[in-house]
């Protein structure tokens, strides 16, 4: 039997907030409380466009990456059904309603797909950036130097492509190196959606703004990877929406539904129907705000 | 433990048919605790050779960030529920939680909440720990949650779940009563140590809320219709012999915006019934002690 170091018993970064200095600790019923332009609760539509190379690449493979041996055109063309498809679903459910959401956005999808960026922006959603591909991940194993190529190769394509530099970025399944933060900073961009340790934007230590993208409340999450149907997603979303407009109203400030979608997954023949119908209804609530992540974040610098 | 031996030997065996009759206060069929996770994961932590603590390497945004809205935004959600309905928590502590967020330590002990040991943190491992390691995070457990809570600590559960084959006779020697750390049974059960007593507390893996939604993939209101449902055979079974039912939560879970408020008509359900007990981990091993003493043995 081996025996572990001393050291393992030994804790250096115990002490009193986080063993970090990313950000700092706050709670969430303690803070001043925010208003919304309209209603109690933000709901934040995030929908990401995603091209996978048909060849695997970076330090991790992406969340519903290819699968099967080489050349695996079941997954590549499965993936690419919801930019041909299932996103123009999501836009004309969006057109119908009349909200606004964001997109995150793979540079690749910009370069390779004009038409779609193009109804993007006439329909007045928002660009994040999503880093180059799904080949472009980010962890520690990366490295300063490619990791500061990529995020820059990142935005300066996106800006490019689609005439303008996004404010927000999210990392492939959220995940960042130590050095992320700041080079984001340094890259102008205004927020990031990665950490989830909070349902309303926050600061972290350098300036850069957290905008929560709950990773429990995506389609992800709960259809491909819990199994649920799309009604009880929908169901999910519904007893969010409730709770958090009860919460508002009994606490008092605003509060936020951040709903990440996946135009492969939710933009099905047989998914759609559900995300329609929750749109209907929750663009039926009087609590409900429809905001894109920039307006959240926005309204909430100007109280801050 | 008997240490390398098929079966560890930790308990004999009792049929669920024919036991004593256990009676829980107020004439009560089931004894109900809850025991919330208040936890700490570092970042990133040192690499134990049996296991890893995260998937990617430090930061992994994901695991540490979902972890920490227990701490910042869903605690205090849970928590609120909880004590709306009546139910005191038990809580299974990152002890180091009482240096790195003292508030939601405070918070617990002001609603009257029972403190028990999870380790350090639950991101250190227990596992090929010596002797010494051992005794070291026992009296570190110890005295750490008593300055911060005046409480004197009676239970364990291992840091995620990570023992070694001497856990359970330390416990004993250090006077602990009971150990959440074995799943054998739906009522308190004596385990065998080397020297003095320990009492074995239920505490279901089967309706902790990380299997539910992670292992089950339950939605909200699927795990709360199951924590009914298991209530409701509880409490019609301990009519013989008083039952306990556990509910283990993790607040960054449970108290996510689409799983409490199912939760919260599940508690309700649960403490509107009648035949349950609401009490502390504590609170059932001592009654369960007062009745059998060692007369399971």
């Amino acid at each position: 039997m081996s025996t572990l170091p001393e050291s393992y018993t030994q804790y250096p970064k115990r002490r009193e907030g986080y063993d970090h200095d990313l950000y700092e600790w706050s709670n969430l019923h303690e803070r001043p409380p925010v208003k919304w332009p309209k209603g109690s609760v933000a709901v934040w539509l995030c929908v990401s466009l995603e091209w996978f190379p048909i060849v695997p690449g970076g330090p991790f493979k992406a969340p519903g990456h290819m699968v099967t041996p080489y050349p695996d055109y079941r997954h590549y063309t499965a993936r690419d059904y919801g930019n041909r498809v299932g996103a123009w679903r999501m836009l004309e459910a969006f057109e119908t309603t009349g909200v606004k959401a964001s997109f995150a956005t793979n540079a690749a999808i910009a370069e390779r797909y004009p038409e779609l960026i193009e109804a993007v922006q006439a329909g007045g959603h928002e660009i994040i950036a999503h880093s180059t591909d799904m080949n472009g991940t980010i962890d520690a194993s990366l490295g300063d130097k490619a990791e500061r190529e990529l995020i820059g190769d990142a935005m300066t394509r996106l800006e490019t492509a689609t005439g303008a530099r996004p404010k927000g970025w999210l990392s492939i399944a959220r995940q960042q190196s130590f050095h992320t933060l700041d080079i984001l900073k340094a890259e102008g961009l205004t927020y990031c959606c990665d950490w989830v340790n909070d349902e309303m934007p926050y600061r972290f230590s350098n300036g850069l703004i957290d905008l929560p993208l709950n990773h429990e409340l995506s389609d992800r999450q709960i259809v491909t990877v819990q199994q649920k149907s799309a009604d009880s997603w929908g169901e999910s979303m519904r007893d969010a929406f409730d709770w958090l407009a009860r919460e508002a109203k009994e606490k008092g400030g605003g509060r936020m539904l951040p709903i990440h979608l996946t135009p492969y997954i939710m933009g099905l023949p047989y998914r759609i129907h559900a995300f329609e119908s929750l749109l209907a209804d929750l663009t039926g609530r009087e609590e409900a705000w429809f905001a894109r992540g920039e307006d959240i974040v926005s309204a909430w610098e100007q109280q801050q | 433990m008997q240490e390398g031996a098929p079966d560890p030997g930790l308990y004999d065996y009792h049929p669920n048919k024919g036991r004593p009759k256990i009676e829980w206060p107020g004439g009560k069929t089931c004894a109900v605790w809850v025991a919330p996770n208040l936890e700490y994961y570092e970042i990133d932590p040192p690499i134990h050779p049996k296991r890893n603590p995260w998937p990617h390497p430090a930061p992994s945004v994901v695991g540490y960030s979902h972890r920490d809205h227990s701490n910042r935004v869903s605690h205090w959600r849970m928590a609120e529920v909880m004590t709306r309905h009546g139910f005191p928590g038990s809580v299974s502590l990152s002890v180091a939680l009482c240096q790195h967020h003292p508030e939601v330590v405070a918070d617990a002990v002001s609603r009257g909440w029972e403190f028990f040991s999870h380790g350090i943190y639950n991101t250190r491992y227990s596992y090929d720990m010596t002797e010494e390691q051992e005794r070291a995070i026992i009296e570190d457990s110890i005295a750490t949650v008593e300055a911060a809570t005046g409480q004197r600590i009676r239970g364990w559960l291992a840091p995620a779940l990570t023992h070694t084959p001497r856990t359970l006779d330390l416990l004993a020697e250090y006077e602990f009563d009971y150990t959440c750390d074995l799943y054998h049974d739906d009522q308190v059960q004596e385990v065998k140590v080397a020297e003095g007593l320990l009492a074995s507390i239920p505490y279901s893996l089967e309706v902790n809320d990380h299997y539910g939604f992670f292992v089950y993939n339950m939605s909200g209101r699927e795990y709360a219709e199951t924590l009914v449902k298991q209530y409701e055979r509880l409490a019609e079974e301990g009519a013989n012999s008083g039952t306990v039912m556990c509910i283990p939560l993790h607040a960054y879970l449970i108290g996510q915006p689409h799983r409490i408020g199912p939760f919260e008509e599940a508690l309700e359900h649960i403490a509107k019934d009648g035949r349950a007990w609401l009490a502390t981990a504590g609170e059932i091993v001592d009654a369960w002690r007062e009745q059998m003493g060692r007369a399971q043995q």
